[in-house]
């Protein structure tokens, strides 16, 4: 087998027990890169000296017997709005072209001090605001599952590049489903844990109250492993919960019996592609009958949410994004007045949907609008919370669909903000909520597209919402790798 | 005169905290530019604040000092503007929960006592620092301008007060008030020429007898407590002819320029009227709990009026614990009485001869060659007969030039004054006797010769004999 198909879990073993060199296995999954990058371009940059030089650390380390842990030598790519020192971050975005941070976020400190090979950059919708990975100022990733069609977004380059064995595992960022869209899209496991696990500090911010960073893998265990390694308190992050980190792994395997799992009305019907809708009740009865008790539930909030969202994220992300005015930083255009200057380096920097949605989060904001708006958004997000938890006194978790479709073509929705903004619809509202989400796959349409299954759980419930996953996981039997990958592997 | 000033004060005070309100960048003042700064006060793409807690201690503090309520669940709010120096092109700053909500201030403008209300005190970040060349050093003319992080991000503590004041006296009192407050509670150098205290001055007129307000007008850019009592004068004046000659006042934000003594307009360009305040979403609340609350109001220092109340107590003047309390000489003050000495005496001492020596030296009140207990020897000899008053200023003299203690000069500067009946009376007994016909007018009842008498005796002794036991003396041989 081709290493750079290997999972983080076999991969591992096979460097413990001297079967596999970190330097070899990079090497594999930057063969597969080379192979699939001109198809897929799922990497912005690709780090070579910086990936070599650590993976030849981990082995040096390994032969000296000092085992970082489970992330030692294993090649992760990361999210190209996680800042790196020295190496370019963009955010996919021509007003950091050629930005290079003096620092490294915290995930990465953690994921360097765990012995991870950092492979580079990876694509995005421009400062994570997109569902398709195609509002890149560098160009568009494409699905390894159907070059024609979208990754997802807009973690779509990490998405596309564990799914097609370019890395191993990926961190992504999610905001409003970011990581869980673009896994269900590419058939690997998108996890985002519960706002304040995992610090943001050196996440280029999009919606500050929203994003949380999470993994991108292509096993539930892998991505146990990549978010032990990067869950836990920050104290460089005020928002970062100084609680325990919860512990999963132990229940991991525990089934679903006696669980009790609910179904979201609002949440799974109308909008959802007929193979999607299938699949997912096939998954449910699955479920029923491992074992788990099912509920069917309301949260009428839910019917808001999305407007609620698309108030919130736009009104954080125009003072979010008010920095990048090129004074400090980034390409600057010239102006008579530093106010011309500034106007020009943001007119010419920015891409057409972040401009929308900055312009749209100001007006939220306005003196006169404020309580129209992003004031009747806040109280939204509070019924939404408020419904959760309703739901969560009867049920363990909560399922849907990921996404109501699976992967669509490139260009189908790129015109139509509304028609993009609605795939997001299950994925929203635990980002409204704070609370723990995962995309498994569980299947494949009528055109041989992956399908992705979601779990939600409440706030630090991520042992029941992984424990669930596990099982969906088993129960589906999805081992489907992409076209793309199994003929690179083959070459 | 038909109008009377209605002025507001908005005080910025930067907090003398190790480091800076978000950020572990050190504060002080005076670094080589861009040298204090990191990710966080440099706003760099991703990174993100974390408050500092002493900060937040010292502005509930304050809050406590004038008597506000402090807000349990108080929240950070940001506020949005581009300006080159705002590294985020927003301040993390308090909108609708401030930290403190209300309260008072006692001012003494020299016509009496009277309290100014607070409307809140509030806690925010500082921001940069532009230096335009070229151009008279205006944003808008400048050839280029050149930015210094080392200021953002430094605790920024905003007093805001009721338009309670009316006269620049009175603002001026305000400030100056402030400004010990805050100094005797040791959270910020408060230095106005260096920017560490700042003051706008929000003012209006209107008539006498009316309660309306009228339009106002943002009076900036006022560098010393003389700078705003001028600046406010002109400003009433140019608003009172405006408004007798039937004009209408522009609201609008003028600048105090110092050297030409008058105001002119700002840009209104530099001004955004909606600043989009939303909770900033970096942050949690801020939550204070009776039992924080109740350990700062404990530790909290005399507060000045508090110490002149006591001072006045003492014995001293009013003006005299003015002057200790807000001048140098306050900590020797405490020190020497402290050492057992006489408030009063102490008092006149410190706030005449050594304020007068500070005055002509330009020196400050750490740099004395006389100490505590040197100063309450001095007076201790005074009280006890050992010096003259007049003996006394020159003890002093060799005191300030380092010559050692009272005792030691006294004696090197042969100053010690005789109290001694014995010798004294010998010495009466002398000069009675070469003056017999002064001496028989006396006897007639001329006292007026009493006086003369006794200071040819004060000669003959070469001004060292005690004037009190000589006069006594006298006294009771010209009357025998
Ligand atoms: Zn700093």
């Amino acid at each position: 087998m081709d290493p750079a198909d290997l999972t983080i879990a076999e991969a591992g073993a096979r460097l413990r027990s001297g079967d596999l060199t970190a330097v070899d296995l990079l090497a594999a999954v930057r063969r597969r890169a080379s192979m699939t990058e001109a198809i897929l371009h799922a990497y912005l940059t690709i780090d070579h000296d910086g990936a070599r030089a650590a993976a030849t650390a981990a082995d040096v380390a390994l032969a000296q017997g000092r085992d970082l842990g489970s992330l030692h030598g294993i090649p992760i790519a990361l999210k190209d709005n996680m800042v790196t020192r020295g190496i370019e971050t963009t955010c996919s975005s021509r007003i950091l072209a050629g930005y290079r941070p003096p620092y490294d976020a915290t995930v990465v400190e953690r994921l360097k001090a765990g012995g991870a090979v950092i492979v580079g950059k990876t694509n995005l919708d421009e400062f994570a605001m997109g569902s398709s990975t195609e509002n890149s100022a560098y160009g568009p990733t494409r699905n390894p599952w159907d070059p024609d069609r979208v990754p997802g977004g807009s973690s779509g380059g990490s998405a596309a590049a564990v799914a097609v064995g370019s890395a191993l595992a990926a961190l992504g960022s999610d905001t409003g489903g970011s990581i869980r869209q673009p896994g269900s899209l590419t058939g690997t496991v998108g996890m985002k844990p519960t706002y304040g696990l995992v610090s943001r500090y050196g996440l280029i911010a999009f919606a500050s109250s929203l994003d949380q960073i999470g993994p991108i893998t292509r096993t539930v265990d892998d991505a146990v492993t990549v978010f032990e390694a990067i869950a836990g308190h920050d104290p460089s992050d005020a928002t970062s919960y100084r609680g325990g980190v919860p512990e999963v792994r132990s229940t991991l395997d525990a089934g679903v019996k006696g669980l009790r799992i609910g179904i979201v009305g609002e949440l799974s019907g109308e909008g959802t592609a007929p193979d999607v809708a299938a699949n997912f009740r096939a998954t449910v009865d699955a479920l029923a009958g491992a074992g788990a008790t099912i509920k069917e539930l309301s949260l009428p909030s839910t019917a808001y949410a999305l407007s609620a969202y698309y108030l919130i994220a736009p009104a954080e992300c125009s003072a979010n994004l008010a920095r990048f005015d090129g004074v400090r930083y980034g390409p600057r255009l010239a102006g008579r007045s530093v106010e011309e200057s500034m106007s020009a380096t943001r007119r010419d920097g920015f891409g057409p949907e972040v401009t929308r949605r900055i312009l749209l989060g100001t007006y939220a904001l306005s003196a006169g609008y404020y309580d129209a708006f992003y004031g009747q958004a806040q109280k939204v997000r509070t019924l939404v919370i408020e419904d959760f938890r309703r739901a969560y006194s009867e049920v363990d978790v909560l399922v849907t669909p990921t996404s109501p479709t699976t992967a669509f073509a490139v260009g189908e929705k790129a015109n139509d903000p509304l028609a993009m903004y609605l795939s997001d619809i299950c994925t929203i509202p635990s980002n409204l909520a704070g609370d723990p989400a995962i995309s498994v796959p569980s299947g494949l349409d009528s055109d041989g597209l992956p399908i992705g299954f979601q779990v939600l759980a409440p706030a630090l419930g991520e042992a029941v919402m992984f424990r669930v996953a596990s099982a969906v996981e088993q129960s589906s039997g999805f081992t489907g790798r992409p076209a793309l990958a199994t003929s690179a592997g083959a070459a | 005169m038909t109008w009377e000033a209605v002025i507001g004060i908005e005080t910025h005070v930067e907090l003398r905290t190790d480091s800076k309100m978000f950020c572990g960048c050190p504060t002080g003042f005076g670094a080589e530019p861009n040298t204090n700064i990191c990710p966080v006060c440099l706003g760099l793409p991703g990174a993100l604040p974390v408050p500092n807690e002493t900060a937040i201690r010292w502005t509930i503090a304050l809050g406590l000092a004038l008597g506000s309520t402090i807000t349990p669940h108080s929240v950070f709010h940001r506020k949005n503007y581009f300006y080159a120096d705002l590294p985020k092109n927003y301040q993390i700053s308090q909108f609708d929960l401030p930290l403190c909500a209300g309260g008072h201030l006692e001012i003494d403008p020299g016509t009496g006592v009277r309290r100014v209300g607070i409307t809140r005190v509030h806690l925010e970040e500082d921001t940069g620092k532009s230096t335009h060349l070229g151009g008279g050093g205006r944003i808008h003319d400048s050839d280029a301008t050149l930015l210094d992080f080392n200021r953002s991000g430094i605790p920024l503590m905003e007093v805001v007060s009721e338009p309670d004041i009316s006269t620049p006296d009175e603002a001026r009192a305000y400030a100056h008030e402030l400004r010990e407050v805050v100094l005797a509670m040791g959270i910020s150098d408060a230095r106005l020429e260096e920017g560490s205290m700042r003051f706008d001055a929000n003012v209006s007129l209107r008539r006498i007898g009316t309660s309306a307000l009228g339009t106002k007008v943002e009076v900036k850019n006022m560098n010393s407590l003389r700078s705003l009592q001028r600046a406010l004068a002109y400003e009433i004046e140019r608003q009172t002819r405006l408004l007798d000659s039937g004009a209408a006042i522009t609201q609008e934000t003028r600048h105090w320029d110092e050297e030409a003594g008058i105001t002119h307009p700002g840009r209104s360009k530099e001004e955004s009227s909606d600043y989009r305040y939303f909770a900033e979403p970096d942050l949690v609340p801020i939550v204070t709990t009776q039992e924080t609350i109740a350990t700062l109001r404990r530790d909290l220092p005399e507060l000045p009026a508090a110490r002149r109340a006591r001072y006045v107590e003492l014995g001293l003047e009013a003006a005299a614990a003015r002057t200790l309390v807000a001048g140098p000489l306050g900590t020797l003050f405490e020190a020497t009485l402290a050492a057992g000495a006489a408030p009063r005496r102490v008092a006149n001492w410190l706030t005449g001869e050594i304020a007068a020596y500070l005055n002509r030296t330009g020196g400050d009140a750490g740099s004395l060659a006389i100490d505590a207990t040197g100063l309450a020897q001095l007076v201790g000899m005074i009280e006890t007969g050992k010096l003259s008053s007049t003996a006394a200023k020159e003890v002093l003299e060799g005191m300030l030039a380092g010559e050692g203690t009272p005792e030691q000069v006294a004696a090197a500067r042969d100053l010690l004054q005789v109290s001694d009946e014995a010798e004294i009376a010998a010495l009466v007994a002398a000069v009675l006797a070469s003056h017999p016909d002064e001496v028989a007018r006396v006897g007639a009842g001329e006292e007026k010769l009493v006086g003369f008498l006794v200071g040819q005796v004060m000669r003959a002794g070469q001004g060292k004999a005690d004037p009190k036991v000589v006069d006594r003396l006298v006294r009771l041989q010209t009357h025998t």
